[in-house]
């Protein structure tokens, strides 16, 4: 069709109605009185931050001495978005029954996972959410899987503590949920588990999953963890993962053969009652694994 | 008002079963004391200093008492021997206390005063401390009288606007609250740090430095109570100042809260033992005394059942919150709170995605207002299926502001665009604040206006409710309350009698115990 507008990957920029027309908008205060000064003040802001056709929505009074902007504008730059690599969390997303089964029959005993709001941190929401039966989103909690043995141990765990239970548990994987990020407490906390760990030759026994509403995945690499979770995340997805790096440390990396040569949507009869865990595997190193 | 036509003899029945669960709290709160209410007793006569103790400042109360419960003496009552030293060194209280935390007195070598000296001293001391915070209360009470004032605990005038500040630093807090009270809030709370309800003391000064929110300390009271006066003399409104009283020192806060001139506290008579794990009996005991100071002082509490549909599903758990209230209603009634001060406590927190969710709230608002009609009911915003979508947030809060004006609720904290992001910027309080003002303005005589469908879904779903409140409230009353909580009658959690934090810190009172308080106040 004639005049169809296609977006160059190359050259991307943000969309408003007309394709690289750069739209974006952005909504801030200055610490002074609305006036004059000030809205020149916002607009040399925007223009600072690579904005073109700068259009001041308003400008309010939020408080004695600081005025509020909604500015909207052009954005000069443009990003190839053919080059970008992004870190992210390798696991095919799995079904509860899925992941299951493939316990069930590929390893053969109850996975066990370990899970904790860590240090002052006091809300469970998040470590709830994940593990309580009940679930998020109509996703079931880790603690209805029937392969998965699964332990929370609430809010405002210490590390130590945590790391003995972990222990005392046999856990095959350690979930840790931070919502606090105040003053980066949040990696502060993250940080030292994972050295605590290493002090106690842990980390490569067990797998590192960290969560929250401001962890992502690569803050949980830097942080020592193998991997990282942040807002949305459904039980099912942090279940996926686990069961999908404990096969790979153990060799057995790729599902996708078991998974095709399944009958869609049929049940398979499982009928191994799961064991009291006790650990068969001897887990390979994590660099041997990777 | 649009009613709902609930049965009252069902609504008879709830308050008769609550006030039978209560029963044999009442005995337990009548033979024992803890730590926290010995160390309130300590800070209403005076003691409020702190000593060096690590490099940090330690509270003197903290200080006394460790020592007189590690020689087994608190349960005569701290009084019994403080009261003493005071006579026997002719000390005021506070010099006493810094003599004593310092450990340049041992007040258990001491002579002995008769007793009859020694109570008469001890009731005088008591005495003249409530005086004080009567004096407190009045001033408050004047300074209202003063400003234009608009609250109203049945919710008559609107919605009280309130909103919560929580940067960790109580300077920069002040320039947050303010900017709120110039954008139209009424009331500002304080987040405390995340946490502080574990502390076994209250921290002392002003504090800079805090996780998830700013230290409750005395000093940090009087700061923000100091300047929320000046900004409402100058906006010519009284603005309300919130804290928090619960966990293990919510005798304390009481005690502080009182001295500093607070209007709102946030308190309930089991939130420690359900979401920060502290032990039963210790919260249970320690609510009753922090609520006898709080009902002199004529603050209003909010209880903290809307943290329940923050862990429990809030459709099906409307009855929780409802069993809660009455369960709390008592126990406050039983403190001497009146209905006025008993900012009961739910929630918007439905899935927004559920059909017809806002008929299911507005008949779970409308019913707390009916049920409780002088209470000032206390409803929160949002926040379990917040998620960093700004602008579907904001229209959440649009829709529970609207709910909670059509249905009267007395005190709204204004629901942040930013829930589940960060601590509220100063533009996400002033556009909460403008989107409540907009609708409370708007919507102001909708419920007054509309009547509710006979059997329709909004009077059915507050029938089930109450229904459900009825069989729950039979069962703990059955199993007792202790019992029902370890069983998970509220909130999905599950605590014992023996189990959670601070069970060390209670006594049972000596035959001679000592503390003229429980006869005063």
């Amino acid at each position: 069709m004639a005049g169809e507008t296609r977006v160059n990957l190359k050259k991307l920029k943000p969309y408003g109605d007309i394709m690289d027309d750069g739209t974006i908008q952005v909504c801030f205060t200055l610490p002074v009185e609305p006036s004059p000064e000030a809205r020149e003040a916002a607009i040399m802001i925007a223009q600072k931050m690579g904005l073109d056709q700068i259009k001041l929505a308003t400008m309010e009074k939020a408080a004695d001495g600081f005025a509020l902007f909604v500015i909207y504008g052009n954005v000069r730059h443009t990003i190839d978005f053919t080059q970008i690599k992004v870190v992210k969390i390798e696991a095919k997303k799995r079904s509860r029954e899925e992941i299951d089964q493939i316990i069930a029959e590929k390893i053969g005993r109850k996975l066990v996972v370990v899970g904790a709001c860590t240090g002052y941190d006091a809300h469970t929401v998040g470590i709830d959410a994940i593990f309580n039966m009940k679930g998020f989103a109509g996703d079931y909690g880790l603690e209805r899987y029937q392969w998965l043995d699964a332990h929370n141990l609430g809010a405002q765990v210490l590390n130590g503590d945590l790391l003995e239970k972990a222990i005392a548990l046999k856990a095959d994987a350690v979930l840790v949920s931070k919502v606090v990020t105040q003053h980066n407490i949040h990696v502060k906390d993250l940080k030292d588990l994972t050295h605590k760990a290493d002090q106690m030759g842990l980390r490569e026994k067990m797998i590192w999953v960290a969560g929250g509403p401001r962890v992502t995945h690569p803050l949980a690499l830097e942080c020592g963890f193998e991997a990282g979770f942040g807002v949305g995340t459904k039980p099912s997805d942090v279940a996926s993962y686990i069961v999908e790096e404990f096969l790979k440390r153990q060799g057995q990396g790729d599902l996708k053969a078991t998974a095709a040569a399944r009958p869609k949507g049929g049940k398979v009869p499982v009928k191994i009652s799961p064991k009291k865990s006790k650990k068969t595997a001897k887990l390979p190193s994590r660099k041997k694994a990777r | 008002m649009a009613q709902l036509r609930l049965d009252s003899s069902k609504i008879d029945h709830c308050r008769q079963l609550a006030r039978e669960i209560s029963k044999p709290v009442e005995e337990l709160i009548d033979t024992h004391t803890t730590i926290a209410i010995e160390r309130a007793t300590l800070r209403l006569i005076g003691v409020n200093g702190a000593v060096n103790r690590g490099g940090q400042a330690f509270p003197e109360v903290n200080a006394i008492i460790e020592d007189l419960q590690s020689e087994g003496t608190l349960s005569k009552g701290v009084l019994y021997w403080f009261v003493n030293g005071m006579i026997q060194k002719k000390m005021t209280a506070a010099e006493l206390g810094t003599a004593v935390a310092l450990r340049k007195i041992n007040l258990l070598k001491l002579p002995r005063s008769p007793d009859e000296q020694v109570k008469k001293e001890a009731r005088r001391l008591c005495d003249e401390a409530k005086k004080f915070l009567i004096r407190q209360r009045e001033h408050r009470d004047s300074l209202r009288a003063e400003l234009k004032d608009r609250f109203d605990p049945e919710g008559k005038n609107g919605p009280l606007l309130y909103v919560i500040v929580a940067t960790g630093n109580i300077y920069d807090d002040v320039i947050q609250a303010k900017a709120a009270a110039q954008a139209g809030a009424d009331a500002i709370a304080v987040i405390r740090s995340t946490a502080q309800s574990l502390l076994d003391y209250v921290p002392h000064g002003a504090t800079t430095v805090g996780f998830g929110g700013t230290y409750a300390t005395q000093e940090n009271f009087r700061i923000m109570r100091e300047a929320l006066d000046a900004e409402g003399k100058r906006l010519g409104r009284y603005i309300r100042l919130t804290n928090y009283c619960s966990g293990l020192c919510m005798t304390e806060i009481a005690a502080l809260g009182a001295m500093e001139r607070l209007d709102f506290l946030l308190n309930d008579a089991m939130y420690g033992i359900l979401f920060r794990d502290i032990n039963m009996k210790r919260t249970l005991i320690d609510q009753h005394f922090s609520r006898l100071i709080i009902a002199l002082s004529r603050i209003v509490i909010h209880t903290g059942e809307d943290n329940y549909l923050t862990t429990a599903d809030a459709i099906e758990n409307g009855h929780q919150v409802l069993a809660s209230q009455f369960i709390n209603e008592r126990f406050a009634s039983n403190a001497h709170l009146t209905d006025d001060l008993m900012g009961l406590g739910h929630a918007q927190e439905m899935n927004p995605e559920h059909p017809n969710v806002f008929l299911l709230e507005i008949a779970r608002a409308q019913m707390t207002r009916e049920i409780f009609p002088r209470a000032p009911i206390k409803f929160m915003p949002p926040t379990r299926y917040k998620c960093g979508d700004i602008f579907y947030s904001h229209l959440m809060d649009a829709m529970f502001n609207l709910v909670g004006v059509v249905t009267g609720q007395t005190i709204q904290l204004l629901g942040m665009a930013t829930e589940a992001m960060h601590t509220p910027l100063l533009q996400d309080r002033w556009m909460s604040i403008k989107n409540a003002v907009y609708i409370f303005n708007g919507a102001k005589d909708l419920g007054r206006d509309i009547e509710y469908k006979k059997d329709g879904i909004i009077c059915s779903w507050a029938d089930k409710v109450l229904d459900d409140t009825v069989r729950l409230l039979e069962s703990i009353r059955t199993q007792g309350l202790f019992r029902a909580i370890e069983k998970k009658a509220f909130a999905e959690v599950s605590r014992t009698e023996t189990g959670g934090k601070g069970a060390d810190g209670v006594m049972r009172r000596d035959s001679d115990y000592l503390n003229p308080f429980f006869e005063i106040l």
